[in-house]
């Protein structure tokens, strides 16, 4: 199976958690979203977890959020996409909540227009 | 990343994502190289194009568009177009749309669809509303897409399955005799390939 067969099959199965799309293409607001994208599938390429463990995260993220939102809230589906990206990530122990809050706090406290 | 000013709250998503990123290259579990490879690839070559390359090649050799109608499978591997997903070969049915019949393809029982062709399914082909409303309503649920069509043509809905992908080969427009094949694919987009459009010419 080619990669991107591989990409459509785990979308596919994604179901109703599926990214927001405009005429078959992914739509990404920000870099960062295409990077967390990237990574989740990337990672899951190279054994890291099972595409089913990372998408049962991405749909309880976006139906606790279903639950709690007002309807006219802006619909953020990449920060559920990178929630449950961290929790499996964290189910396999690969990367912890601690470790990524240090790095996160340490990234943040940069001075203003470092360029990265 | 880009060098416009970062956000100094730690919880924002794009140092969350930053931050991830950077732990996981460290721990040697990601290469940012594959990373962007996946985007660039899903950017580049997933999507309704491979349908699109395979209509206008219908359109541009008569003898492409006799065995795509007679054997769609086999057809799109000419192009290099292979499988869905699983990697298992459905069987591709492609059906003519024209003056006097026209197709629309729909999966009834979920979401069937030629992924290989025409990359992910649009949010409304899984809807319940469409999947059973354009069994029963055809007409009315194409002309709430915009697609008015005359009282005299037929319209033959076709089911798709996990064993048989439906696509549509649509009508070539009036006024592109002097497109090649390139160009052709260009105006051939997703919705006309499942049959809730056509093709516009593009003078119109």
């Amino acid at each position: 199976m080619s990669t991107e067969e591989r990409l459509q099959q785990r979308l596919a199965a994604t179901g109703d958690a599926a990214p927001p799309m405009e005429n078959g293409e992914l739509l990404f607001a920000e870099p960062w979203e295409a990077r967390a994208f990237g990574m989740a599938h990337r990672l899951c390429d190279a054994g890291c977890f099972e595409w089913d463990a990372f998408r049962d995260h991405l749909i309880a993220a976006i139906a606790a959020e279903d639950a709690r939102r007002a309807d006219d809230a802006p619909y953020r589906y990449y920060e559920h996409w990178l929630v449950a990206l961290e929790r499996t990530l964290a189910d396999h122990g690969l990367a912890g909540d601690a470790e990524l809050g240090a790095r996160a706090r340490q990234l943040a406290a940069r001075p203003h227009g470092h360029d990265h | 990343m880009t060098d416009h000013d970062h956000p100094h709250d730690p919880d924002a998503p794009e140092i969350r994502a930053e931050a991830l990123e950077s732990l996981l290259v460290e721990k040697g579990l990601l290469d940012p190289a594959e990373v962007d490879a996946v985007i660039a690839r899903y950017n580049d070559r997933v999507g309704p194009l491979a349908g699109a390359r395979v209509v206008a090649r219908a359109w541009t050799d008569p003898d492409y568009r006799a065995r795509l109608l007679a054997d769609g499978t086999a057809a799109a591997e000419e192009l290099d177009i292979r499988g869905g997903p699983g990697g298992q070969m459905e069987k591709l049915v492609v059906v003519e749309n024209g003056p006097e019949v026209h197709n629309v393809v729909v999966c009834t029982l979920c979401s069937c669809y030629p992924w290989a062709l025409l990359g992910l399914p649009p949010r409304w082909y899984k809807d319940p509303a469409y999947r059973s409303r354009v069994v029963r309503e055809p007409r009315s649920v194409l002309a709430e897409f915009g697609l008015e069509l005359d009282p005299d043509i037929r319209i033959r809905v076709r089911d798709s399955s996990a064993e048989v992908r439906y696509m549509v080969l649509p009508e070539r427009p009036e006024g592109t005799e002097h497109l090649d094949e390139d160009a052709l694919a260009g105006l051939v987009h997703r919705d006309a390939m499942i049959g809730v459009a056509r093709v516009r010419d593009p003078q119109a």
